[in-house]
């Protein structure tokens, strides 16, 4: 158990997919302008990055090992990661109109984000076992929501507050990120 | 050997997703609001999220919906705004690059050889940016100057011009976003 807790203080905070890996970015610039979208990408994030450590996992260990074919990895994770990702859109599509407007319009946009497929690979590359890598997926993935959701309150703020002409924009959203890193940074010997 | 194996693994499996795909978008079939769908097909479908809609879909519900305006795709540009206007019989709009259609900034300045000093303008000015005294010649702060031209009626002289300030990046200012009590516009 300790095992599993440790792995989601590290993905949350120690080795944060965001501020201390660099993966997931785009998402990260892109959606943080607004508090509302930054929740729901952070819950489509959640979904997506689940359950693709899940599948990964299945893939690796039930299709790539045994055929020895592990260096179509990427591609293979790719493929799988955006297949079950759209089935499982139009599914709850059909049957939950209340969650695909929460979720729905998000999924397809974090399908093949570097962040899910980062996941993905890490679990490879760090042997983890099936709850293990359910348990990284998962925690990157809260540690991903978390960071969203609190630079995008902080997006909002500095939206009024009266920053210097040279820094409006984007590049104080930048410089934040940069700031938010370095505090992140402090983390860093809590766990492996 | 592996390669062929690699291969006719690969293609198994993709033919597999494509008919559980296919599949699924028969058997799960919502149906839509045409128009959305119209709409949609109109737009780039390039998911930037430059319009602050989280992708073209979602834009396009605004649109139908009357949430959005039609001018607020760059990637689409001229051409999209055109077939939107066309598609929905509405009349074209400029492209929205965020401050387009507000009217252009202006201030006001007194012509100081006509000015007879009356202090009429300081009185109506409602940010203090008029500075003089009476019998003095009046001059406009500038930079506190809103542009509000309320001072333009009392003057007896007509001694106060409007000249608008070109936007430059000594002179733009961060559009301040709306106030969280009046409902925001999504």
């Amino acid at each position: 158990m300790t095992e599993y807790a440790l792995i989601l203080i590290s993905t949350i905070w120690v080795n944060n997919f965001v501020l201390v890996k660099f993966l997931g970015l785009c998402p990260f610039m892109g959606v943080s302008r607004k508090l509302e979208t930054a929740i729901g990408m952070a819950l489509a994030t959640t979904f997506v990055l689940t359950l693709s450590s899940i599948c990964s996992f299945l893939v690796n260990e039930f299709i790539l090992e045994p055929f020895d074919i592990m260096y179509l990895r990427t591609i293979m994770f790719i493929l799988v990661i955006a297949v079950v990702v759209q089935f499982t859109e139009m599914v709850v599509h059909k049957t939950s109109p209340l969650l695909y407007n929460v979720l729905g319009i998000f999924l397809p946009l974090i399908t093949t984000n570097c962040a899910v497929l980062g996941v993905a690979l890490l679990n490879i590359q760090e042997d983890h076992s099936f709850l293990e890598s359910v348990f990284y997926g998962f925690g990157a993935a809260v540690g991903f929501s978390m960071v969203l959701i609190l630079f995008s309150g902080i997006r909002e703020r500095i939206a009024v507050a009266d920053v210097p002409n040279a820094f409006q924009g984007t590049s104080i959203a930048m410089i934040t990120a940069g700031i938010m890193s370095l505090a992140f940074m402090g983390f860093i010997g809590l766990v492996n | 050997m592996s390669i062929i194996t690699a291969i006719v693994i690969l293609a198994i499996i993709s033919v597999f997703f494509g008919l559980l795909l296919g599949y699924t978008s028969v058997k799960f079939h919502v149906e839509g609001d045409p128009v959305v769908d119209k709409i949609d097909a109109l737009l780039p479908q390039t998911q930037c999220g430059q319009c602050t809609y989280p992708g073209c879909r979602p834009y396009a519900e605004a649109i139908t919906s009357g949430e959005a305006n039609i001018n607020q795709c760059p990637p689409g540009g001229e051409a999209t705004m055109l077939a939107l206007s066309e598609l929905l019989g509405v009349e074209p709009v400029p492209l929205d690059d965020e401050h387009a259609d507000e009217p252009e900034k202006t201030v006001v300045y007194i012509d100081e050889e006509t000015c007879i000093g009356c202090t009429l303008c300081i009185q109506a000015c409602p940010v203090d940016a008029i500075l003089g005294a009476a019998k003095q010649m009046h001059t406009v702060i500038e930079d506190e100057c809103t542009g509000c031209d309320l001072c333009i009626p009392p003057c007896p002289v007509d001694c106060i011009h409007i000249i608008p300030v070109k936007i430059e990046p000594e002179t733009w200012r961060w559009s301040l976003p709306e106030s969280s009590d009046t409902s925001p516009k999504a």
